[in-house]
């Protein structure tokens, strides 16, 4: 049976939805059905996703009206206008259907192996904290979020409209949460160090932070548009709606309503995609287990930050003169900034992290620093190219790390010993321990410094900084120097890492991960090499035009205008080169033989100095914050309006009238009814009264259920009277 | 010939509680089993009767539905008239679900059980008199007649401080219905009788002099008496102090009763009176409206945020979520019969949305709490800590809840929600941005207490405790929880209900 393309998509996100019900409510019990399920109903999903590519990459001129696939369904009716919901897939959405189930489908299948499944369930484990050398004791579980996780990002890819992609956005929010707080018991000796519960709150309220401004920019487009749908604002009648909100004045002075949603909308990806200032939570996402981290930073979350940018791209370079076409607003200016800001500024902290997993997670963050800066500056194309090149090598990375990890502490397991298995300078000579991950690591990490010619990342941070060098030279020396640091950290990291000798027994223990672990690697180390050809420069001197640069004409169709093709500079292509061979190369020679013994220091910190402390400290951002907005907020709380308005100022007065209430009840009785009245007018009738009080009494009992025999009784004769009308009445119809 | 069911729909689910509640006037008080099956059963009788009344409902039929009539006090123009339209249908559905859920979760009473399920039954009764009252005395009478079971079921029932706060809950609401009453029977005296559509169509455009008044300065005092009696009832910020010692005193269905209906009556209250009958002043002060439920959205948040005391950190969530509510209705006061109506009209069916979806979550949360409650005899944040191995099906409840109750897209909280931001955006714009600062501290408090609840490490103190919910518990929440995933995924079956209507009023 042949499913048409529509439908086909309509379903893409369901089989991980149904796989997270189905290990929730039936088979959590059973760790080989819940990896089962979950692996078996991701694999349904990518199967949907290749076919509804495979239907639509044959079709000419995809991307125009006609060629698209797109579905809509009323979903709420208000007013006269119901708000409609579906689903479409266009070039971009076609991008992420290409790389986000596939990389979903490895990430589960690594979790199997990096949660012990083959190894029996140690006792000393405990639910809630990271197996020792047993299996995962909330096995199921995890792969019940993660299978969430997914489609939440399959949902807001083939999401036709901003609020079912908020939807899946939201849903991701909340998978993070889950999953870096998966090992939610866990606690370490040092007091300041983050546990994974507080990582994950600390990850849901800083997106949140960022969340309910973009709802706002939600809700502004919705009552300027009268639509969500991305179609019928950007793309019907030549883009008439982004010139109407172009022209439209805004609250703020001085800004177009194009211009205010743009930045409210930007805003949501500042937080998704962890850039600054909303970027502290990522890093602390490391807490969570490491298949999550690479779901976190490449297959979803911050992709779908830079996902929902470019998808709204038309909206934020909006202009009234020409609609959708590339010019510098004030979003694209904000886009741009933070972009090259936060590309160099993470870049700088990367090199000073020791922790495995930490460095790469800045590297995450600079990385989409590049994406937002080129889409700023109009590169629409190598904003969407370097997204997907840089989930494949990033997914890689992650998995290769977590494989380093457990690689250790299969080690530490052996040797007895109790060091921080992440801690990079607790490693070393892992090359010949760990074969497989070794080699695919270095070519993620080759992809991820732009290693010239033969790695996608190159290809894809190449055409940013040719973007760059065309439309904004100070974007392109601030990138160049960010992938100069990426370069030099990358080696850093693959030094420590892999070369040398081991500096610690767990280390010298060290051994290959299940083939679970490595078989998605080199899957995954293919696509981060190959998949940059298909973007090749047409004018790339020598290999351009040998493969058609098939990526540009297809995203291009994205747009209602195609993207220029850019002219070829040897600038650019110069630096690329310069700053990716360098930066590996002053990598190597600063690290090689850095390290003899785990405590040694890093050579950076003596000529550095100060400037180390500062970046090894992250500029001290978090502590900025919790002195600027956490104290704060638990002061507003707890004192301002619990204790001092609530319980002080409201109740006080509240309690002064009672009291003043009570004291004239009081001074009544004293002065004016004992004496006045009791004593001198009512002596006799109060005699009377306290007769017919003693004979009363009886029905006077304190005990409710009389009380409330009573007034059933009367309620029963005033509905009995009630009915009587009521026939009356009826008869007298 | 028409079956009592054509003619009598309403009076029957309305007095049917009551009925059983004589019924059980007649069980032996130590026949605890009966006692708690047969008030379960009879409350399940409204239910199917609502959910039959929701079938045979026609939204797009104009006016009140299933409407009755009977003289009632024909002196005065009073009569018991009783009729349903989108916007009190939803919340009839919610009482007698709820009522029922309450029930069955409070199996676990067992101090005067035969007076406890009276109490819950006569509520019952008095909440849906409320939704169904066509008349402005019947509103009134059970307006107060729902206070009574509630009072004495926070005096008899309620924790440690429950005689303060019983006191502190009957006090502030008779005293804001004082203002009530009076108003109520200025109208009935003014326009002769008291019914409801009449006063819609008469009220507003009465003009000359009564009482040494003109009509316009007796609207605008009938106009905040009536806006205080309801504010109180919402609550909205400044007159809210009331709840959180009510709810965290009351027994664990009362609370799930208080938050889950009670309040809808003061928010219903707004819709069915004040807009209607005051067109222009709620125009005028829809700002200070718009106002005080910012200030509701934001303070409860923090408040909430604030909290040690779990059962008290849900009560003041309910402040913050039914702060929109109010904001939906600012919304519409302001832009009703005006070229904005259509973004009063999507607020307003926000609103609507949101007494019904917050029905659901604010009860569900106070369950959870309940159900632990039941167990360690501590409320305090600070005690508990990683629970949640304990009690893996607690747990997995109380998450789905709380992003429920955060208002998680997907489940039913976002969907009101995001339309009352929607609608409101327009009409107080910077309003709806400070407003946001709320829902991200509803981000905060939410996960504070998964956070201090089911997280962390395990207190040893715990260990050896049965905690986990039982399966009756997971049968009163279950609906809750089914509810709040179908309102999320698909909300028009219900929103086409309460959008007919609210369009049709939003005309003006």
């Amino acid at each position: 049976m042949q499913l048409d393309p529509t439908t086909l998509t309509w379903l893409i996100p369901v089989p991980p939805l149904l796989a997270f019900f189905l290990i929730v409510l039936f088979t959590r019990r059973s760790r080989w059905l819940s990896h089962t399920v979950a692996i078996g109903l991701m694999l349904v999903s990518w199967i949907m996703s290749w076919s509804v590519l495979a239907q639509i990459l044959g079709r000419e001129h995809f991307g125009e009206e006609g060629t698209i696939i797109a579905a809509a369904q009323e979903w709420l009716p208000l007013g006269a206008e119901p708000l409609k919901m579906g689903v479409l897939v266009d070039p971009l959405t076609a991008v992420m259907l290409f790389f986000v189930p596939l990389i979903c489908l490895m990430i589960f299948i690594y979790s199997v192996g990096y949660s012990n499944f083959q190894k029996p369930a140690d006792p000393h484990d405990k639910p809630g904290e990271p197996p020792h050398n047993g299996v995962e004791p909330l096995y199921s579980r995890f792969f019940a979020y993660l299978s969430l996780f997914a489609f939440g990002m399959l949902l807001l890819c083939v999401a036709d409209n901003l609020l079912l992609m908020f939807i899946g956005w939201e849903i991701m929010g909340l998978c993070s949460f889950l999953l870096i707080g998966f090992w939610y018991a866990r606690k370490y000796d040092d007091p300041k160090q983050i546990t994974p519960r507080q990582a994950a709150v600390k990850a849901f309220i800083t997106t949140r932070v960022a969340d309910v401004v973009m709802l706002l920019g939600v809700a502004y487009l919705y009552s300027a548009t009268g639509t969500l749908s991305f179609r019928e604002i950007m793309y019907a009648e030549e883009g008439h709606k982004l010139i109407e909100l172009a022209e439209m004045a805004s609250p703020i002075a001085g800004l177009s309503a194009a211009g205010l949603i743009g930045l409210l909308l930007l805003t949501g990806t500042v937080g998704k995609s962890a850039q600054f200032p909303l970027h502290t939570w990522l890093p602390d996402a490391m807490e969570g287990p490491t298949p999550v981290s690479a779901m976190i930073h490449a297959a979803a979350m911050v992709s779908a930050g830079v996902y929902a940018m470019i998808r709204v791209y038309p909206i934020l370079a909006a202009t009234a003169e020409h609609g959708a076409e590339h010019g510098l607003t004030p979003p694209t200016l904000v886009l741009a900034t933070i972009g090259a800001f936060t590309a160099l500024f993470a870049a700088t902290i990367a090199v000073a992290q020791n922790d495995v997993k930490k460095v790469l997670a800045y590297s995450t963050i600079s990385q989409l620093g590049f994406m937002l800066a080129a889409l700023g500056i109009g590169g629409y194309v190598a904003a969407a190219f370097h997204l997907m090149t840089h989930a494949f090598f990033k997914a890689l990375l992650f998995l290769g790390s977590g494989s380093i990890i457990h690689g250790v502490e299969h080690g530490m397991h052996h040797s007895h010993e109790h060091i921080d298995p992440q801690d990079m300078r607790h490693m070393g000579g892992l090359r010949t321990k760990m074969p497989v991950t070794f080699w695919t690591f270095l070519i993620g990490g080759f992809a991820l410094a732009g290693f010239p010619l033969v790695t996608a990342g190159f290809w894809s941070k190449d055409e940013i900084l040719a973007d760059a060098w065309a439309h904004a030279p100070i974007v392109f020396y601030t990138l160049a120097i960010a992938a100069l640091l990426t370069a030099f950290y990358t080696m850093r990291q693959i030094t420590m890492v892999f070369f040398g000798k081991p500096r610690t027994a767990a280390a010298e223990h060290a051994h290959e991960s299940h083939w679970t672990m490595t078989l998605p690697l080199s899957i995954l180390a293919v696509f981060a090499v190959g998949i940059g050809w298909v973007g090749i420069p047409e004018k790339f001197p020598g290999l351009g035009g040998l493969l058609p640069n098939f990526f540009h004409e297809f995203v291009g169709g994205a747009l209602l205008e195609h993207p220029e093709t850019l002219e070829f500079s040897v600038i650019p292509l110069a630096t690329s080169l310069v700053v990716a061979l360098g930066g590996l190369g002053l990598g190597w020679w600063v690290y090689r033989n850095a390290w003899a013994k785990a405590d040694d220091r890093d050579p950076l910190e003596a000529p550095l100095g100060p400037v180390y402390r500062v970046l090894k400290n992250k500029y001290y951002v978090d502590e900025l914050y919790d002195w600027a907005f956490v104290r704060p907020a638990f002061w507003l709380g707890e004192k301002l309006f619990s204790a001092f308005i609530d319980r002080g100022l409201i109740d006080g007065l509240i309690h002064g009238v009672a009291r003043i209430s009570l004291s004239l009840g009081l001074a009544i009785r004293d002065w004016v009814d004992i004496p006045v009245v009791n004593r001198t007018l009512s002596d006799g009738s109060g005699e009377v009264v306290k007769a017919v009080g003693r004979e009363v009494r009886v029905i006077q009992t304190g005990r409710v259920q009389q009380y409330l025999v009573i007034a059933l009784a009367m309620a029963l004769v005033i509905g009995a009277v009630l009915a009587a009308l009521n026939g009356v009445a009826l008869v007298g119809q | 010939m028409d079956s009592i069911l054509q003619t009598n729909l309403l009076s029957l689910i309305l007095f049917l509680p009551t009925a059983g509640a004589v019924l059980l006037l007649f069980f032996p008080r130590d026949q605890v089993g009966a006692i708690r099956w047969t008030a379960f059963l009879i409350s399940l009788v409204p239910l199917g009767l609502s959910i039959y009344l929701w079938t045979q409902f026609d939204p797009a039929q104009p006016g009140y539905q299933f409407v009755e009539s009977a003289p009632w006090f024909s002196v005065i123009g009073s009569n018991y008239s009783l009729g349903v339209d989108g916007i009190s249908l939803p919340m009839v559905l919610l009482t007698t679900l709820l009522t029922p859920l309450a029930v069955l979760f409070s199996f676990s009473v067992s101090d005067k059980v035969k007076a406890y399920m009276i109490l819950f039954l006569l509520l019952e009764t008095g909440s849906l008199g409320v939704f169904l009252a066509l008349d402005l005395l019947i509103f009134f009478v059970f307006y107060e007649v729902g206070l009574i079971p509630m009072y004495f079921l926070i005096n008899i029932w309620g924790s440690a401080n429950r005689q303060y706060a019983s006191l502190k809950f009957i006090l502030y609401t008779m005293t804001a219905s004082l203002g009530l009453l009076l108003s109520t029977q200025i109208i009935g005296l003014t326009l002769g009788n008291f019914s409801i559509p009449n006063a819609a169509e008469f009220w507003p455009k009465l003009t000359g002099s009564f009482f040494g008044l003109t009509a316009e300065g007796l609207r605008v005092a009938a106009f905040w008496a009536f806006v205080v009696a309801f504010a109180l009832k919402v609550p909205v910020w400044p007159l809210h102090t009331w709840l959180p010692d009510a709810h965290t005193e009351a027994p664990t269905a009362g609370s799930v009763i208080l938050a889950g209906v009670l309040l809808k009556l003061g928010a219903y209250g707004f819709l069915r009176l004040v807009l209607p009958l005051y067109p222009v002043e709620s125009a005028q002060f829809a700002p200070w409206l718009a106002f005080f439920a910012l200030m509701a959205i934001v303070a409860g948040a923090y408040a909430s945020f604030g909290q040690t005391d779990f059962k008290r950190l849900v009560a003041y969530s309910s402040i913050n979520h039914m702060g929109f509510v109010v904001l939906g209705v600012a919304a519409a006061a302001a832009t009703r019969a005006t070229a904005n109506a259509a973004d009063g009209i999507i607020a307003l069916n926000g609103a609507v949305l949101q007494m019904f979806t917050h029905g659901l979550s604010s009860a569900g949360m106070f369950l959870l709490v309940g159900v632990i409650y039941d167990r360690t005899h501590t409320r305090n944040l600070e005690e508990f800590g990683g629970l949640f191995p304990l009690a893996p099906v607690f747990g997995g409840i109380l998450l789905f809840t709380s992003m429920g109750s955060l208002g998680l897209p997907g489940l039913a909280g976002f969907v009101s929600e995001f339309m009352v931001v929607r609608g409101a955006w327009p009409v107080f714009t910077v309003f709806t941005a400070l407003a946001m600062l709320g829902l991200l501290m509803t981000g905060a408090y939410i996960l504070k207490g998964i956070y201090k609840s089911i997280y962390g490490p395990l207190n040893q103190k715990w260990v050896g405790h049965h905690l986990e919910i039982s399966t009756r518990e997971v049968i009163a929440i279950a609906p809750l929880l089914v509810l709040m995933l179908v309102i999320g995924v698909w909300p028009a079956w219900l929103v086409g209900v309460i959008n007919e209507t609210i369009t049709r009023f939003m005309a003006g």
